[in-house]
């Protein structure tokens, strides 16, 4: 639910329930996301998504529409959660190591270095309709909560709730290519997960 | 001028870059030209296709129930069609 709707500010302050309903259900995954990144319980940031509504319902009647709703009350978020924690800010992102076991490749004396070993290349996985068995989004599901929190943050921000890379950047503090490397290898190890639960 | 040679294991690396669309044309070319020849990482990328596709639906966590029956109540209490209007 991330296009706006252009009667969505004068419908809010109209008092129009369907229209706050929807807006709090659709963007407030992505903002417990966001506020997750800041905190260490999933408790916490549902308080910090809560504030952060609130804040919005007192800030509303001041609300100029410069800029569109959702940035605001994502940028009402990012001020909630920053007076409740922090980010991690190490700027050094996981850039060590592949994100694929060395040992599926060839070795460098071999005439074909670096390239899949016959009995370790990937195959084709089963026609969607297996992907979209309930086995496999459990397994996704499980993936996705054992990720380390800024690659969860990034993969579940950009792949899940389809926000841009700038959005992704600025809510999280994160530089374009260190973004770019939190969701390589946070989708590197969702493969796998799903990979090794394939029959 | 021929794309240069590149190995999987260098490939499977750039394929969010691919992905992207930030790599320059000629390592797009080098990674297509690889693709063409080579089955397992083709099927590498396809996996990672399936696998973001997959997110795009994924279970996420949501507000709790109460919280949103308080933020409801919340609007409910304060709105009204002047509420949140500047006069």
């Amino acid at each position: 639910m991330l296009v706006e709707d252009p009667d969505l500010v004068a419908r809010l302050r109209a008092g129009d329930q369907v229209a706050f309903a929807a807006v709090v259900r659709g963007w407030s995954p992505a903002m417990l996301r966001v506020a997750r990144a800041h905190v260490r319980t999933d408790a916490t940031a549902e308080e910090i998504v809560q504030e952060a509504w609130m804040g919005v319902l007192r800030a509303l009647p001041g609300f100029e529409g410069r800029a569109m709703l959702r940035t605001w009350v994502f940028r009402i978020l990012v001020n909630t959660a920053r007076r409740r924690g922090r980010l991690d800010a190490r700027t050094h992102v996981e850039l060590e190591g592949p994100t694929v076991d060395p040992d599926r490749f060839r070795g460098e004396d071999d005439p074909y270095p670096g390239h899949w070993r016959d009995d370790a290349a990937p195959t084709a996985w089963e026609p969607e309709s297996a992907l979209l068995a309930a086995e496999f989004r459990a397994v996704l599901g499980r993936a996705l909560a054992q990720l380390p929190e800024r690659q969860r943050a990034v993969v579940e921000l950009r792949d899940v709730h389809g926000l841009e890379p700038s959005e992704v950047c600025e809510l999280l503090e994160l530089t374009l290519g260190n973004q770019r490397v939190l969701l390589h290898r946070g989708r590197a190890r969702l493969r796998e997960a799903l990979a090794e639960a394939m029959p | 001028m021929t794309p240069r040679d590149i190995a999987c294991n260098e490939l499977v690396e750039l394929l969010t870059e691919y992905l992207e669309g930030t790599l320059p044309p000629d390592e797009v070319a080098a990674i297509d030209e690889h693709l063409r020849g080579c089955d397992g990482c083709q099927a590498y990328l396809d996996q990672l296709r399936a696998t973001i596709g997959l997110l795009g639906s994924a279970p996420v966590a949501t507000l709790s129930e109460q919280a949103y029956e308080e933020l409801l109540a919340a609007f409910g209490r304060d709105a009204g069609p002047d509420t949140y209007t500047q006069s």
